[in-house]
């Protein structure tokens, strides 16, 4: 850690000082002595991944820290460059970031909106990061973003799949590449029409907050356009853990379908308990019962084991893509760590060279800047095919995928398989959709 | 009625898992009177002891099947267990699928061991000390535990099934004469309560009938006596100690098909099953076991739809309310003892 | 002094030495050395130190003095942001009135939850305050959403009307919460030569505000009324036998160690304006019931002591990760280097859960009266040496 102070707006006082040998108080508030929050004026450029260690997500945490080495790594020149190589835009030379060597420091957001944000708090006030990114749950995400608008550095979420991170608590500081609910309902329900029909009952069961119910709602909104009914919502605790007493009622409801709007360890537990209550061997209004969970992650279909099998979701990206740059990508992470990289993985990679390809573009490391540069931005070769960052909402739009459960895995990664590709242009809505309506941008903020 | 029927079942069995763990703790703070805040934490390694044996069974070894690709495309080496090498590969598969059940088998001694060993080298030093050490020490001791197993298995949960005779469910509504389907209710579950009713029979039983059992009662409501009349009650607190110990890690065992284990389940549990000890009343086993299955009704009956469109939001609260008022309308809890941890 | 005694006016006048020269004592290593990870002095950290020591300080008022342990202590942390930053959104920005309110609305819950869960006592006590919050807080996180915004967190928007300050600020942000326009997060950078000393406005504000909870706690502890709440502690039949009743007492006690909490929570809402639903689950009162019990129960400033103790190492150690661990060991060998690695590693960054259980379980068994008997015993150590010393000239050889 030999960069701190060294690379931060003290430096030329330092040199000042250290001449003197006296102290010699220097005044600043956040906008006056640098020209932005934690200018990067030394050889080193440090950005803060603000991960889960501790905690539930512990595990998706751990692989969003694998991806953010490897990007790192890349950026700086080393390794085969992953998906470096495949990126549309040309502007990254793997000398680091406009010739300043990428370093990081980590922290742990204990998915807790106070501990995230006291972790990156440190990052900015003592570790100097001129750019936050990471978390893997809506709630965090959005507490973070809110906390890097006001401090003046550019904030570049991780996973988070509420409409409202783009939504109503949208800041100009912050970005997402990741989809979202309104994504997922658009995506899934052609796929839902074509293998259920368009007369089906659906009861949903919600994780009870926020990012729960925006989910809630788009997956509603899409399937009761379709022509579906909805028989029920239901909203289960976040600390639940055994879903017996939700699912029960389902049973007898009449509806034919059960959206299971969780994540993580609830989506695991409430999956693997309608399975054990027998739903999908049911025969309701002469169909047979299916369960549906809109947002799924390999690494969390894992611990629901066989249960997922024929079970469909949506998912931002999937290791089994062929195309050049997933190819790469997923080649430089599996040699150097041995297995396939989640979504979670995808996500943060992206952001990580998005971000730097956005400094490059801009000539500078001012949030201002760099916000500028991602508006608009359209590229290719990370994945996810043709994308763009939205200017009005600073949220990515590209295809989607719509996955199933494998019936015969091959090894314990081959758990999810493909079932199309919605292009982008389906899942694409109006900035001033009324899902995500009720925020503004603002206007960014360099400290 | 077939909506109470499911979820006075779901209740009896959400009960099962809050009375086996709450009766242990009670073991513990009857016989030793050492809050035990690491009680979740052996639930917890009990559910692990269903994973490792699971791991262990399925302990495998590599050849390569050039005919198939792995992720980065190289030829895939497919797992053989050894188990399925040593017994052929139908014997083998039998022994894999059962291996919740062999679990309990496996966990017994684990278990004893582990309270033997944290009661002689950690707990016995805090028998003196206040309530408060205990917790602190205890609480301690469950953030080791926890991590320890986060190191080795991982964040995420881990599925463990159930034998496959068990798996899927049974149509318990044509036994009571209803309709076919009305109620439908896993096999598991149903062996998780019957096991459960079980243990918690075998241990009143034993406290009950047995010399052993008398002595450990007689030391619940007087320590000193008991250790005047000549007899070494340290001894006997420390067995049990460790049944408490093997109670909470059976618990635990039975629980992984239900609901994957991962690392925090023993804190999930830790703080309900002390709201139940105390429901039920400090000193009393069958006060925390009678707590155990009516919080675990009441939880039910609170998540169903009817009710919660009456009051919103019960079902997230329901077992604090139903605590708040037993504890005002009851001093003691349910059966509380005089005395027991009210300074 | 101050009506204390000769030996609290010196533990008090340590305590605002230390408070006020914290930026330095905490940031002892330059910033370009590889041990600067181990810096605790920079404005955040800080800010938690006091706030989490204030929220400490008047947990030991009730748990210390009268033996009454709360394990529902962070529903008043949680209340007190909530308030606070409801002030920001409909008031204004000013920090005075969102800290008045904060500390109004935690004393009028702690009233209604002490004046129930003051009925029993011991563990029945405990699991009764529990109960109250963890009602709070799953109620907070779901169906009372409106006005806790749940999951996320309360924040502020560009839409809040603060009838008294701005919407938003001339160049369409969020204004900043401030002291009569002395901005919370103003900081003023020292640089004498490799180090860099920050001094932040919010800070000392929680610092001089901890130092007047601190005089008020000796106070409390040096008072009948403190001596009164003792007597609960020790023997509460015995007071009933003597006409008296301990439950009045009792309640005054719960509700100023909730206003405590309240202040602390307000504090918290007014450097960083966020209140979350999970400052009132039972891991944070855990975590306050910890912090007592680690620095010493019923001491003045054990808690104060054990709330930094968590605090940096849910901070500092949480940060280390294993580039940082070989930027340290890199004048090793390779192999050894990754080997110290290797064995370092489970304790750090995503392991400091593991660190802190072992640090709480070697604490509590070799230090039972907490860290402040470690400080004590450090002293008594340092005297005897002296005492040997004086000996070992006075005492003529044989």
């Amino acid at each position: 850690m030999s960069k701190t102070n060294m690379t931060r707006r003290g430096v030329l006082k330092t040199g000042a000082v250290a001449s003197a040998g006296v102290a010699l108080p220097t005044i600043f508030t956040a906008s006056s002595a640098a020209a932005y929050t934690n200018e990067p004026t030394g050889p080193n450029v440090t950005l803060g991944f603000n991960v889960p260690q501790t905690g539930p997500y512990a595990d998706e945490g751990a692989d969003e820290l694998r991806a953010y080495e490897l990007a790192v790594e890349h950026l700086n020149g080393g390794g085969d460059g992953g998906m470096m190589n495949t990126f549309s835009s040309k502007a990254l030379q793997g000398n680091g970031i406009m010739g300043k060597k990428v370093d990081f420091v980590t922290g742990d957001t204990q998915t807790k909106s106070d501990a995230a944000r006291a972790s990156a708090k440190s990052m900015i006030e003592k570790d100097g990061a001129v750019m936050i990114t990471g978390g893997s749950s809506s709630g965090v995400a959005i507490a973070v973003q809110g906390l890097c608008q006001e401090a003046g550095v550019i904030f570049m979420a991780g996973l988070t799949h509420s409409n409202d991170t783009t939504g109503k608590d949208k800041k100009a500081n912050g970005f997402r590449h990741f989809f979202n609910g309104y994504m997922s309902g658009a995506a899934l329900a052609p796929v839902l029409k074509n293998l259920y029909g368009t007369d089906r009952n659906a009861y949903h069961l919600t994780a009870d907050y926020t990012w729960g119910w925006t989910q809630e709602e788009s997956i509603a909104a899409a399937t009761e356009a379709l022509g579906w009914n909805t028989v029920n919502k239901v909203r289960t605790p976040l600390a639940a853990t055994d879903f017996s007493s939700y699912i029960a009622p389902v049973l007898n409801s009449g509806a034919d379908v059960l959206v299971l709007n969780h994540y993580g360890g609830n989506m695991v537990n409430s999956l693997t308990n309608a399975v054990q209550f027998g739903l999908r061997e049911k025969i309701v209004n002469g169909k047979q019962f299916e369960i549906v969970v809109p947002l799924y992650s390999r690494l969390m279909a894992k611990g629901a084991g066989e249960n997922v099998k024929g079970i469909h979701g949506s998912t931002n990206w999937h290791w089994s893509l062929q195309d050049d740059a997933s190819k790469a990508f997923v080649k430089s992470f599996g040699t150097k760590y041995g297995f396939p990289p989640s979504q979670a993985a995808h996500t943060v990679y992206c952001q990580t060279l998005l971000y730097a390809d956005a400094c490059e573009r801009a000539g500078t490391h001012n949030p201002c800047g760099v916000a500028e540069a991602l508006e608009g931005f359209e590229f290719d070769g990370l994945g996810n095919g043709k994308t763009l960052y939205r200017a009005e909402d600073h949220q990515c739009f590209k295809d989607v995928l719509v996955v199933r459960g494998k019936e015969n895995p091959t090894s314990e990664f081959d758990l999810l398989e493909v079932v199309e590709v919605t292009p982008a242009s389906q899942v694409t809505y109006a900035p001033d959709h009324p899902m995500f309506a009720g925020g503004a941008l603002g206007t960014c903020n360099a400290g | 009625m077939d909506a109470i029927i499911l979820q006075i079942l779901n209740g009896l069995d959400k009960g099962s898992a809050y009375a086996l763990i709450a009766l242990g703790l009670t073991l513990i703070f009857g016989t030793l009177g050492v809050v035990n805040f690491a009680h979740g934490a052996l639930f917890m390694i009990g559910a692990f002891c269903a994973v490792t044996l699971s791991k262990i069974l399925n302990l495998s070894f590599e050849t390569v099947d050039p005919t198939q690709t792995d992720f980065l495309g190289n030829p895939l080496k497919v797992k053989t267990p050894y188990v399925m090498e040593w017994f052929g590969a139908e014997t083998g598969a039998a022994i894999i699928d059962w291996a919740v059940p062999l679990a309990i088998l496996f966990s017994i001694p684990i278990m004893i061991g582990i309270g033997f060993i944290m009661e002689r080298g950690l707990i016995k030093h805090f028998y003196k000390r206040e309530h408060a050490d205990q917790i602190l020490v205890t609480f301690g001791l469950a953030i080791v535990l926890q991590e320890v197993v986060k190191y080795f298995f991982g964040a995420n949960p881990i599925p463990t099934g159930a034998p496959d005779v068990f798996k899927g469910s049974f149509d318990f509504g044509v036994m009571l004469g209803f309709d076919p389907n009305a109620i439908i209710y896993p096999y598991w579950r149903l062996v998780y309560f019957a096991f459960s009713a079980i243990i918690i029979g075998g241990v009143f039983a034993f406290l009950q009938f047995t010399t052993f059992g008398m002595v450990v009662r007689a030391g619940m409501a007087d320590r000193e006596t008991v250790g005047l009349l000549g007899i070494n009650i340290d001894k006997r607190f420390t067995i049990m100690f460790g049944i408490a110990a093997a109670v909470a890690g059976l618990a635990g065992v039975m629980y992984a098909p239900i609901n994957s284990p991962n690392y925090h389940m023993g804190m999930d549990f830790l703080v309900l099953s002390f709201v139940v000890v105390v429901v039920g009343g400090m000193g009393s086993l069958p006060g925390a076991v009678l707590a155990g299955f009516l919080l675990g009704v009441l939880e039910s009956f609170a998540s169903m739809n009817e009710i919660k469109s009456l009051i919103p939001g019960i079902d997230q609260i329901i077992i604090y309310v139903v605590a708040i008022i037993i504890l005002l309308t009851r001093p003691r809890g349910l059966m509380g003892r005089k005395g027991v941890m009210e300074e | 002094m101050l009506g204390l005694n000769k030996k609290d006016t010196s533990l008090l006048v340590i305590v605002a030495a230390l408070v006020m020269f914290a930026p330095f004592i905490l940031n002892p290593f330059p910033s370009d050395s590889g041990l600067a990870q181990f810096n605790a002095g920079y404005p955040d950290l800080m800010q938690r130190f006091v706030i989490f020591g204030i929220f400490a300080i008047g947990f030991n008022i009730l748990f210390g003095l009268t033996g009454y342990l709360s394990f529902g202590h962070a529903a008043f942390l949680g209340v007190g942001s909530y308030s606070a930053v409801w002030m920001f959104k409909l008031l204004s920005m000013n920090v005075i009135p969102a800290i008045a309110l904060a500390i109004v609305v935690s004393g009028l819950f702690a009233v209604l939850i002490g004046f129930v869960s003051l009925r029993r006592s011991g563990i029945y006590f405990s699991i009764l305050t529990l109960a109250f919050a963890q009602m709070s807080f799953n109620l907070a996180y779901s169906v009372l959403t409106p006005i806790t915004n749940g999951e996320t967190g309360l924040q502020l928007t560009l839409n809040d009307p603060r009838i008294l300050g701005e919407s938003a600020t001339a160049d369409g942000s969020i204004p900043v919460t401030s002291l009569f326009g002395l901005e919370m997060r103003s900081t003023y950078e020292m640089v004498v030569g490799p180090w860099a000393f920050q001094f932040n406005a919010g800070y000392y504000l929680c610092g001089i505000i901890m130092l007047l909870a601190f005089y008020l706690s000796i106070r409390i502890f040096r008072s009948p009324f403190g001596m009164m709440l003792r007597a609960i502690k020790s023997n509460q039949t015995r007071l009933n036998y003597t006409g008296l009743n301990p439950r009045p007492y009792a309640l005054a006690a719960f509700v100023i160690s909730g206003m405590y909490a309240g202040l602390a929570g307000g504090l918290m809402a007014s450097m960083d304006p966020l209140a979350g639903a999970e400052r009132m689950q039972w891991t944070a009162s855990g975590e306050v019931v910890l912090m007592t019990i680690l620095g010493g129960t019923g001491t003045l400033i054990g808690p104060v002591l054990g709330a930094g103790f968590i605090k940096y190492f849910e901070n500092i150690f949480s940060k280390i990760n294993d580039t940082v661990l070989h930027n340290w060991f890199s004048f090793m060998p390779d192999g050894l280097e990754d080997f110290v690695v290797f064995l370092i590693h489970p304790f750090i960054g995503k392991g400091w859960h593991l660190t802190l259980g072992i640090l709480f379980m070697l604490v509590v068994t070799f230090l039972p009266g907490g860290l402040v008997e470690g400080g004590q015993r450090i002293s008594r150590m340092v005297k005897k040496k002296s005492d040997d010393d004086t000996n070992a000239k006075t005492t003529p050889a044989e």
